[in-house]
């Protein structure tokens, strides 16, 4: 064993997302497979960065929170295969719910750190269509029994009612005006075609339909307005604050991303999108899950020596709009400040559970090569039972100004 | 024309299995950077069934299909689209013209209007104002593979199973243009490849990459992401983006070399399917005759020539007798055995035993091991023919191995499955034990009363015999419930035809038994009576005893040897004899003349033949002509009654349809087609025959003799 073992540097070398589409039988993937939405998105990944060799690659992390049926059977290795990277190449799966391709990526991150790795696929799937939330869940009685979860914490939306109790100064007008700017945000990136270069055209059939290609995500509603907002029912609480529309949708999708040392990258000629910087996961009160992004980027914050005004870009996932704005408060942060999820968000593009985590990721690459004048970028996010996960990544294209500071 | 004007014509086929054409518009991908180009409308043919039944080509089909085109090309004129694609449901783009409706078709016009609606509907896509594409997602045979030559440029799945041009195997000529876009697309000699050669060799297939080699498609795309990565390739194609090239196309005005390689191709396929079929069935040569005379056509006089073609094959008996052949007894009539019994009475076979370690016994024990995954022990009365026995099979597993045929792992795998012993004690444990010793009832039946001391009373115990009587071998066996003929052709691993007898004492576990194993064999099994020398033996004999009958006679050899060439045989009868061995021949024709008397005329010149050691009447020349040397004529001795080719044809006709008729009066088989059956996968006759009935029937042979049809009129 080496004894002068280096920490390697990470670097984000490209990232890749299937459309997404509506849960359920009238959904784009209704007809279609879990595993080929990822095997899509590991092809076009491929075809994407021709310098890299498949056999290369050292390992396929695949994220999906029900892993069973076409998510089951160790999803990572049996996409890898249908994918048709070499036998040689393993791969697993991987399980935090909604933070699911954020684990793989900070997993297989450390593997490369670590240096058990030089290139990975680190991704995420979930077909809610196929897997609705918590479906076959056993949850142990003891949770109710010895109070150790609030049983109304198992269900999301609860809890982002939890959240609005916990937090007044967070109204439903402040929650559906944040979602109408997700939808509006969105259409915009669209119109700027800021998403669909990191979308992998999907071809499905149907019957008495026949083939057609999927090229745009399938929930946005850009027509939305504040009054038809304040017309949805509340469906967890009577007269509540959290509806369909301040909220994601259940959706199906999966995304792809290549990791890679820095080393590697330059020796295979592979485009460096982001530096890790670092990241953290964090528990809270399972009954306020929404919270969690909190405490999960102070942690990374810490463990980079950085602080909340350092950080120049932010990619938080829109699991529920009361989320996003409890820590956007907690940070002093404006409801629509302009570093908070330029293209909009799961509000408009909808979350597929466990994939979400690189689609917030490409983004961010994204927008850190349209503006260089950001150094660092958060992308964050909340889970369920009560956590958060935030990673920190900096920008490569980052080049000081003169107004940023001295020259030191 | 419209497709709506042959609306007539489908109306006759209310029953039909419809593929819709289902559209679907795409937003173009942007090419390098740029936005969408428009839009792409893209065609799914599907007829909602699933992967069990390929999507065909009715008139009904055809009509929507050309229909869909026709609403496309308005589009395309108003500026709507931009460009159109063609594809199937997975695995599918389709399998060729419905011909159980073809085969229904009652006149001429009908057939005529069959052959130029599907033009119509093609031409259309070649003509729809923006490109066309389509895309070969799986199988496309005939007509399905049609489509995609009209269309102005085709990408192909690295995973489609099967892509071929078989109309001349069916009775057919590829007619919907086939026969002309194909020799320009990919060049006279790969055309005669796809459309004579491999068609005429069983049915032969190619794969998407072997299709995309020869130039049939300009591009290749994997399985996984097909659909999108050829939409792709079009909106590439479209913009201009991507260059395609198709070097093995000929430009027309021909060039001297690709006219002279356009004659040697037509001189090529003459030649191969002269050597293939005697040219006995119609389709073939006018496929050639389209080929020859569309080197100088027009494409319009190319689909006059082609509808004339089809129009004329449709109404041939050789093209009904070949779907008869083809769809109602090799794809229907063999997955389901008449007579066969329930098989869930079917015991399973965990270990196999062989008896004799002979040349038989070691292909037996090599197709066990193989096929079935078992333990397969071979005994013989010494240690040393063992030795040699188990030997053989190893060494057949390692030709395997190094052809590339089986991996390592299969090869290992298979080489420890077959064992040998000199004491039949190894046969305890076994489940079914077949013998292949000498062709001697004696021999046999002191092999079983062996065998049955060791095994169980359920163990299947079988016979490959081919002249026994199966049920004089079961009279001493203590169970004689259990016995079964399995009779295999020559050679084991190829011929896919088992005769399955039943004795009198078989019991339904024994027979249920017997037809699992052949099934896990992959072997067609069909139920026969034990009758000697069951069906295909006792129909080649006969016809051979006809022709050898003849010779004795004083016909001339040639004459006798080339008399039922317009059957189109695959090969002449002295050439079958000289392969099946003349002593095995006349050991045979001897016991049928035992069982059936004069019917199997047991020839003194061939007995001289034997006796003199000579293996075949014929010596070939270097120049491949044949002749009888003087030695051999020496020891052979003619009357003076010779027959013309003419008239032992017509002999020889009414000798099968006697022996036939005969066969099914004794109830050997459930019926005509099962006689159909092994004939085709026993003997190779051809399906232009319908196997053999349809023909006797065809040139009035069973009315002559039997004074019925086999297959009276429906």
């Amino acid at each position: 064993m080496s004894q002068n073992r280096q920490i390697r540097d990470v670097v984000f070398v490209d990232g890749v997302r299937t459309p997404f589409g509506r849960a359920g039988e009238k959904g784009i993937y209704a007809t279609t497979r879990a595993d080929d939405l990822v095997v899509k998105c590991i092809r076009e990944l491929m075809r994407r960065n021709p310098s890299l060799p498949a056999e290369r690659i050292d390992d396929v992390a695949i994220a999906a929170t029900t892993q069973t049926g076409d998510q089951g059977l160790t999803i990572g290795r049996t996409a890898a295969l249908l994918a048709g990277l070499p036998q040689s190449v393993p791969g697993f799966a991987i399980d935090r719910m909604c933070a699911g391709a954020m684990t793989a990526v900070t997993t297989t991150a450390s593997g490369i750190g670590f240096g058990a790795y030089d290139v990975v696929i680190a991704g995420g799937v979930e077909h809610m269509g196929h897997h609705p939330m918590g479906a076959g869940a056993d949850p142990n009685p003891r949770f109710m029994s010895e109070r150790i979860v609030d049983p109304a914490a198992l269900n999301m939306g609860n809890t982002a009612e939890n959240l609005h109790d916990r937090f007044p100064a967070i109204t439903k007008d402040r929650t559906d005006a944040y979602a109408v700017a997700s939808q509006t945000k969105l259409a915009a990136a669209y119109a700027k075609e800021q998403i669909q270069p990191d979308l992998v055209p999907v071809a499905t059939i149907k019957p008495a339909a026949g083939w057609t290609v999927n090229t745009v995500d399938e929930p946005p509603r850009p027509e939305t307005t504040l009054e038809d907002l304040a017309a949805l029912r509340t469906p967890f609480r009577a007269h509540g604050r959290v509806t369909a529309g301040n909220a994601a949708g259940l959706n199906d999708g999966a995304t792809a991303a290549l990791l890679a040392s820095a080393d590697a990258a330059e020796e295979l000629g592979l485009p460096v999108k982001m530096r890790l910087v670092s990241y953290a996961f964090a528990g809270v009160a399972p009954e306020v899950m929404g919270i969690g992004p909190v405490p999960a980027t102070e942690k990374a914050l810490r463990l980079a020596g950085l602080t909340i005004e350092d950080i120049g870009l932010f990619e938080i996932n829109e699991a529920f709009a009361v989320q996003v704005l409890s820590f956007l408060d907690h940070f002093g942060i404006a409801d629509d400040d302009p570093r908070v999820n330029r293209y909009g968000g799961a509000i408009a593009v909808g979350h597929p559970l466990a994939s979400s985590g690189v689609r917030l990721m490409n983004q961010l690459a994204r927008q850190f090569e349209e503006d260089h004048s950001v150094r660092y970028g958060i992308t964050t996010m909340c889970i369920g039972l009560g956590m958060g996960a935030t990673v920190i990544w900096e920008n490569p294209h980052f080049a000081a100004t003169t107004t940023e500071g001295s020259a030191a | 024309m419209s497709a709506q004007d042959f609306a007539q014509l489908a109306a006759l086929f209310p029953d039909e299995v419809v593929t819709h054409s289902y559209v679907q518009d795409i937003a173009l991908p942007g090419v390098d950077g740029a936005p969408s180009a428009g839009t792409f409308a893209l065609i799914t043919l599907d007829n909602g069934l699933d992967h069990r039944r390929p999507s065909t080509l009715g008139p009904n089909t055809l009509v929507e299909f050309g229909t869909v085109l026709e609403d496309q090309r308005e589009r395309a004129a108003r500026g709507e689209i931009q460009g159109v694609g063609v594809t199937g449901k997975p695995f599918f783009l389709a399998a060729g013209a419905d011909l159980s409706a073809v085969k229904n078709l009652k006149n001429p016009e009908a057939a005529l209007w069959m052959a130029q609606l599907g033009h119509d509907v093609y031409s259309t896509l070649n003509d729809l104002g923006v490109p066309s594409f389509v895309f070969i997602n799986g199988l496309a045979l005939g007509g399905g593979l049609e489509i995609a030559l009209n269309a102005n440029y085709r990408t192909v799945s690295t995973g489609a199973g099967a892509l071929a041009l078989p109309e001349a195997f069916l009775g057919l000529v590829p007619g919907w243009g086939g026969v002309y876009l194909l020799p320009r697309l990919i060049g006279p000699a790969n055309a005669v490849q796809v459309m004579i050669e491999n068609a005429l060799s069983n049915n032969r297939t190619l794969s998407g990459p072997a299709a995309y080699k020869l130039g049939i498609a300009d591009a290749l795309f994997q399985p996984a992401d097909f659909v999108e990565q050829s939409v792709n390739w079009a909106a590439r194609v479209l913009a201009g983006a991507e260059s395609v090239g198709r070097p093995n196309a000929v430009a027309e005005p021909l060039s001297e070399d690709n006219s002279a390689a356009w004659d040697a191709a037509v001189v090529r396929a003459r030649a191969f399917v002269e050597a293939k079929t005697s040219n006995a069935a119609p389709a073939p040569a006018r496929v050639i005759e389209l080929l020859e005379k569309g080197k100088h056509f027009t494409k319009a006089e190319s689909f006059a020539a082609e509808d004339a073609a089809l129009a004329e094959l449709m109404g041939t008996p050789q093209f009904k007798d070949t779907v008869y052949a083809f769809l109602d007894l090799v794809q229907k009539r063999a997955k389901k055995p008449a007579g066969a019994p329930d098989p869930k009475l079917a015991r399973p076979v965990t270990k196999v035993g062989v008896v004799g370690a002979g040349l038989m016994a070691g292909q037996f024990a090599l197709l066990f091991a193989r096929q079935l995954k078992v333990p397969v022990v071979m005994t013989d009365i010494s240690q040393e023919r063992v030795d040699k026995g188990v030997a053989y099979v190893h060494g057949e597993v390692d030709k395997l191995l190094a052809k590339g045929r089986i991996s390592q792992d299969a090869a290992n795998r298979t080489k420890a499955l077959v064992t040998g012993s000199a004491t039949k004690a190894v046969f305890a444990d076994a489940d079914f034990v077949i013998e292949a010793v000498f062709e001697e009832l004696a021999v046999k039946k002191q092999v079983f009363a062996e065998v049955e001391e060791i095994v169980s009373p359920e163990c299947i115990l079988a016979t490959n015999t081919s002249s026994l009587s199966v049920t004089a071998m079961a009279e001493d066996l203590k169970h004689p419930e259990r016995l079964v003929g399995f009779h295999f052709f020559n050679p084991v691993a190829v011929m896919p035809l088992l005769e399955i007898v039943r004795a009198p004492k078989t019991d339904d576990a024994a027979l249920a038994t017997a037809f699992a194993t052949a099934k896990a064999l992959r072997k067609t099994a069909v139920l026969v009576k034990d009758a000697a020398a069951f069906v295909v033996n006792r129909v080649l004999l006969r016809l051979m005893a006809e022709v050898s009958k003849a010779f004795d006679e004083g016909t001339d050899a040639h004459t006798a040897d080339t008399a039922l060439r317009p059957m189109g045989l695959p090969m002449t009868p002295f050439t079958l004899l000289a392969m099946v061995g003349i002593p095995v021949a006349q050991h045979v024709t001897e016991s049928l003349h035992t069982a059936f008397g004069d019917r199997f005329h047991v020839s003194a010149n061939q007995q001289a033949l034997i006796d003199a050691g000579k293996k075949g009447l014929w010596e070939t020349a270097g120049d491949g002509t044949v002749s009888i040397p003087a030695d051999t004529l020496a020891l052979l001795t003619f009357g003076n009654t010779p027959s013309t080719g003419e008239e032992l044809l017509l002999r020889t006709q009414d000798a099968l349809a006697e022996e036939i008729g005969l066969m099914l009066a004794e109830g050997v088989v459930a019926g005509p087609e099962d006689i159909d059956l092994c004939m085709i996968l026993g003997a190779g006759w051809p399906m232009h025959l319908g196997g053999i009935t349809p023909y006797l029937d065809r040139v009035g042979a069973s009315q002559r003799v039997n004074g019925k049809p086999f297959h009276p009129a429906a």
